[in-house]
């Protein structure tokens, strides 16, 4: 039985590396050539002479590719390269229509940047070992809380994807076993953009933060749909591990084909525990690349470091340098929007919601779109009321209705502004947050706005204290020994009266008046 | 055959294009008369000397009937301009939809252009008739077009020497009279090499101001099209047809073409003219040669200009620098040849790798496989400081010496090359000995400036010539030196022996 | 630095250039011959002079992200060899060796 995450964790220390490749699916064409930047379609309908590779076709960079790279450093602190080129990577692979991919070497667009990932209590584990004094002091906060770890971000530059090839005669569409396969040229030239992180990352839960937040903020940038499962962004890793205390690397393994943030996760946490048992076991670990497989959750031999290429860039001739001003620059970062770590604080600042609430809503482009539209849609004095129980509704029966359709925010069939609406009568005492939640469902079915239910419906809450004194004198009176005994001391008998006055008048009294009354009636 | 018919068959060979566009549009004679004379004429030389690879008898005569009718409908001489019904043909290492581009290579036998070159498109939209594709050496790799996969093409003046290369077979057409303009390509002298073989003007534009889109590429950073023909004037009408930015070739320079013509009326009064002492102390440069440049010198001075001596000490690292920046870029270039999209495909390839390897091994030449070889070596990790870095600097310092050259003068005269048109198999044994017929010529490409090649008088039955340079952008400078010495030499390149009857 | 044959036979291995055995010791001296050669230009001192990769000085030769049309499916695919369903068609992969990193289908862009 192999061993778990937890058992090696306690002498050993993971370091890990990120390299993600994010297509520029917002970009109209690709990066070199006016073909359009689509998906799906017959094999090869979307090329040109230079994205097919034809002989005397020439690369033209697409202006806003490179625009949406540096907006994407800024995002993320990155110094921008004032003169950089684009360089040739030569090695032979079918998908590839020169057998060159045009990509960056020694000077990427953007640099040194960096990302702040929040870890919380329940993977606190991964990083520190609670049985050494000396780690839970390193922990920056509270273990308990969760911490925030800073991953360094070398470099982004800017390359063109491969195309696709379709493998035909093997089992299950791999290699391994085909005896042909299909290239199609409709990928190849996306424009593409490959992150490199320093090997700051010391746990798979720290990974798959990174990567949760990297998307959500090329996501709030519009660069890419960010789709892992589609691969318009892929995530490899490179693991090494080391005994805690020490500071050197050790051999590391790459790791490719995590497709998932799951499997980001299970697939780092595989490696290490597999690394760690190795060199347990008398092993060492060899430099090499290695596949993960979802399914069986298991990584194996991709290609050993003997066969690396040798993929002696030069710089791209075809192309000229590009140059970006200061003031281009700016020009840029003025495009930059309302950045996650920004919308966070905001939500808490100025609304006062709590740390969680803010975390949950601004690390989802979509719920955050949503719930901006909520709030925009009552007047700002009403916010502070407003605010936090839409929070509650937005993360609680609204996530959970997204979550049961499986689908993302943008796509609800009940819009933020009824959602708000539907706090603003629970708030007004118009219903009850008991009736809400009935409300809620009926929009869900019907789509109509909570006000139009709860008219419809004679839903509107018994607030009339005249009326609710009567109907509870009567209820009171209709039970004696019930009130005696109440009044005896069995105070837990309140329940049964307020569920009395429930059912008489269909749950709609007022349950703030109800127990006023009751309690007076009852004393 | 009637008079007229003969009579055309006769000058029209070593017209002008000016002279054929006037006789076109005055409709003194039909472009389709003019398209037919000089197909007849490919048909009748062709065989013997081989510049061509490809003739396209039906595009010659879709273009002259659609000029034709422009002409019966009314256009006149100025809105077609002064290229209209001239007969042209270009290097098999550009694309034009209808024809094959082989780049003269086994490696695209058959292949069929899917899409036009840039240059190839404007000069046709400047109402010119397409007479075919023209032999080169394989991929441009060599200096006499020996390297060629279609069998060799002759030198006009004498069938036993090569007309130089890469472009040999665009110089031959042009010398033989068997099209008035050609576009060649040249990457270390290939169009200025073959033209000085060839008594042809030769033009090779600044880098970056002819597309190179659609031109299959030897190496990107030095590649240039340019235009033959057999007169200056020719050369300027070309160039003004095909000069200017592209929006498909990023290298392409948005600089506006000049009134080139217009240069060649000039004259030469108040221009400076440099002359390197170092280069003509060349070992290896033939005397008479030399001799060339010096009379060019002493012509130029007379015509009012001042002649100015300065050095160039950096010309003699250019070739050693060249056979490594060359390969390198072509090794990349090259490796899209792999038999999947198009070319050569080795038959019942076990997997990928013997697909590659083997197709690539057939369909490739043996010097196209030594430059990939030379340019793999000096590319990869461990070798790349030592040759490509070190290379790339010695560009710096070539490009500084012209620098320096172009601050003092606005041309500078050189031999175009340091030998006469050698014979076939002449370097057979030695392929570097080869190489330096490109040694005045390399540095330019270095340096992306602007060169051409300008006959100048026949040495022993062969052509002579000079090189005229100037300085990015500065072709106006060449046209009104070359178009001067031109009129005081009065090359005959009408007397050619393969072109009498 | 004189090429072995070994490396003779390694550059062609990079090139995917099958050489057959009997031209290897020609093609070692032919390009030998041209290593000797092009050693000349280290005669020169270039310390501290600057590389340039281009013949001329330009920059920011851009394009706008503006679609122009695709090229048909027929002209992109009518000098392939072999192509099925509207697709290149290549033998099997495997034997490789390198650069499997496009094992799976999203794979790609290393």
């Amino acid at each position: 039985m192999p061993r778990e995450l937890k058992d090696v964790l306690h002498d050993w220390e993971a370091v890990i590396g990120l390299e993600i490749h994010t297509e520029i699916t917002t970009s109209q064409t690709k990066m070199f050539c006016g073909c359009p930047v689509a998906f799906g379609g017959e094999p090869n309908s979307r090329t040109c002479p230079t994205c097919a590779g034809l002989p005397g076709a020439l690369p033209v960079p697409n202006k806003k590719a490179i625009e949406w790279t540096v907006l994407s450093g800024l995002s993320i602190g990155c110094d921008i390269a004032r003169w950089s080129q684009f360089s040739r990577k030569n090695y032979f692979y079918p998908d590839m229509p020169a057998n060159y991919q045009i990509s960056q070497f020694d000077t990427p667009f953007c640099f040194d940047g960096e990302v702040t990932v929040e870890v919380d209590e329940k993977f606190t584990w991964q990083r520190y070992d609670r049985g050494t004094a000396d780690n839970v002091k390193a922990v920056e906060g509270d273990v308990d809380k969760g911490y925030n770890a800073r991953i360094g971000v070398t470099r982004i530059h800017l390359e063109e994807d491969t195309g696709k090839m379709i493998h035909v005669g093997g089992s299950d569409g791999r290699i391994t076993g085909a005896i042909a396969s299909l290239v199609d040229f409709n990928r190849a030239g996306l424009p593409l953009m490959e992150l490199v992180s320093e090997p700051d990352i010391r746990t798979p839960e720290e990974a798959r933060r990174f990567v949760h937040k990297l998307r959500n903020i090329f996501l709030t940038l519009g660069v890419s749909d960010c789709s892992m499962e589609e691969g318009s962004m892929r995530v490899d890793g490179n693991i090494s591990v080391r005994k805690r205390g020490t500071t050197e690397f050790g051999t590391k393994t790459e790791l490719k084909n995590m497709n998932s943030l799951k499997a980001l996760h299970d697939g780092l946490t595989y490696e290490i525990v597999r690394q760690v048992e190795l060199i347990e076991s008398g092993g060492k670990v060899t430099q090499e690349t290695r596949h993960y497989d979802p399914v069986t959750k298991v990584t194996s031999t991709l290609r050993s470091k003997e066969d690396a290429q040798d993929y002696r860039y030069f710089p791209e001739p075809d192309i000229a340098p590009v140059v970006l001003t200061d003031a281009q620059i700016e020009e840029i970062a003025s495009r930059l929007p309302e950045l996650p770590d920004q919308r966070k604080d905001r939500l808490m600042k100025d609304l006062g919601l709590p740390n969680y609430d803010a975390g949950v809503i601004a690390g989802d482009v979509e719920l955050s779109a949503y719930f901006d539209e909520g709030l925009a849609s009552v007047g700002k004095g009403r916010l502070k009321d407003l605010a936090k129980p839409f929070a509650n509704l937005v993360l609680g029966d609204l996530s959970a209705y997204l979550n049961a359709e499986g689908i993302t925010a943008d796509a609800s069939k009940i819009s933020s502004a009824d959602c708000m609406e539907l706090v603003g009568l629970v708030h007004e005492g118009t219903i009850s947050g008991k009736q809400a939640k009935e409300v809620f469902e009926l929009m869900v079915e019907s789509g109509a706005s909570p006000t139009t239910i709860v008219e419809e419906r004679g839903m509107k809450q018994l607030s009339d204290a005249g009326e609710l004194e009567g109907i509870i004198t009567a209820i009171v009176e209709a039970h004696p020994d019930q009130a005696n005994a109440y009044r005896g001391g069995k105070t837990g008998l309140m329940g049964f009266f307020v569920g009395q006055v429930m059912k008489e008048t269909k749950g709609q009294a007022n349950p703030k008046m109800v127990n006023e009354i009751l309690g007076r009636l009852l004393s | 055959m009637s008079d007229t018919q003969k009579r055309l068959a006769d000058t029209l060979p070593f017209m002008s294009a000016t002279e054929v566009s006037a006789l076109v549009t005055s409709k003194e004679v039909s472009a389709r008369e003019v398209a037919h004379t000089m197909l007849d004429r490919i048909k009748q030389l062709d065989g013997d000397i081989h510049a061509y690879n490809e003739v396209t008898p039906e595009l010659a005569l879709a273009a002259a009937d659609n000029l034709d009718k422009r002409i019966a409908e009314g256009a006149t001489a100025e809105e077609l301009g002064k290229l209209a019904g001239a007969p042209v043909a270009f290097k098999d290492n550009m694309n034009l939809v209808g024809t094959h581009t082989t780049c003269s290579s086994k490696m695209l036998e058959g292949f069929q252009s899917p899409y036009d070159c840039t240059a190839v498109r404007r000069l046709l939209d400047a109402h010119t008739l397409p007479l075919g594709k023209l032999n080169m050496d394989e991929f441009a790799f060599g200096s006499s077009t020996e390297t060629s996969a279609t069998g060799l093409t002759h030198n006009p003046w004498d069938h036993k020497r090569v007309p130089g290369g890469s472009s040999g077979g665009s110089a031959a057409a042009v010398s033989a009279g068997m099209a008035t303009i050609t576009l060649g390509s040249d990457t270390g002298g290939s169009i200025r090499q073959p033209a000085a073989f060839t008594g042809t003007v030769g033009l090779k534009p600044s880098y970056g101001r002819v597309s190179r889109y659609g031109c299959v590429a030897f190496a990107s950073s030095l590649d240039q099209i340019g235009p033959f023909s057999h007169t200056v004037r020719d050369s300027a009408l070309a160039l003004g047809a095909i000069a200017g930015k592209d929006p498909l070739d990023a290298t392409s320079m948005n600089v506006p073409a000049e009134d080139y013509f217009a240069s060649c009326n000039q004259g030469v009064e108040g221009m400076r003219v440099a002359v390197a002492t170092d280069l003509l102390e060349q070992e290896g440069l033939d005397p008479r040669l030399k001799k060339e440049v010096l009379d060019s010198a002493e012509l130029l001075a007379g015509m009012g200009a001042e002649v100015v001596e300065i050095t160039l000490p950096s010309t003699k690292y250019g070739l050693p620098a060249y056979y490594v920046l060359g390969p390198a870029e072509a090794s990349s270039n090259m490796a899209r040849f792999d038999g999947i999209r198009y070319g050569h495909r080795a038959e019942n390839a076990e997997d990928i790798l013997d697909l590659y390897m083997r197709s690539r091994s057939e369909g490739f030449g043996d010097e196209t496989i030594r430059r990939i070889m030379i340019g793999t070596y000096v590319l990869s990790s461990g070798h790349y400081d030592s040759y490509y870095m070190q290379a790339q600097k010695v560009r710096t310092v070539i490009r500084d010496d012209y620098k320096a050259v172009f601050a003092q003068a606005d041309v500078l005269l050189t031999p175009s090359t340091p030998v006469l048109p050698f014979k076939f198999g002449e370097f057979a044994d030695d392929p570097t000995a080869m190489y330096l017929s490109d040694y005045y010529t390399i540095p330019v490409n270095m340096a992306g400036i602007a060169g051409m090649s300008l006959p100048t008088r026949l040495i022993d039955g062969l052509p002579a010539s000079v090189q005229l340079v100037a300085n990015h952008f500065r072709e106006t400078d060449l046209f009104r030196a070359g178009a001067a010495l031109e009129s005081s030499f009065a090359f005959p390149y009408d007397s050619v022996p393969a072109g009498q009857a | 630095m004189a090429l072995t044959q070994a490396e003779v036979r390694e550059i062609g291995l990079i090139a995917r250039l099958n050489l057959e055995d009997g031209a290897i010791e020609g093609l070692q001296e032919e390009l030998n011959q041209i290593l000797t050669y092009v050693e000349h230009m280290q005669e020169l001192d270039l310390e501290g002079v600057a590389p340039t990769a281009y013949s001329t000085d330009f920059t920011d030769s851009l394009r706008d992200d503006v679609r122009v049309p695709s090229l048909p499916r027929e002209a992109v695919l009518m000098n392939a060899p072999e192509s099925k369903e509207g697709a290149f068609l290549v033998p099997r992969i495997k034997a490789l060796g390198i650069e499997d990193s496009r094992e799976d289908t999203a794979g790609g862009g290393s």
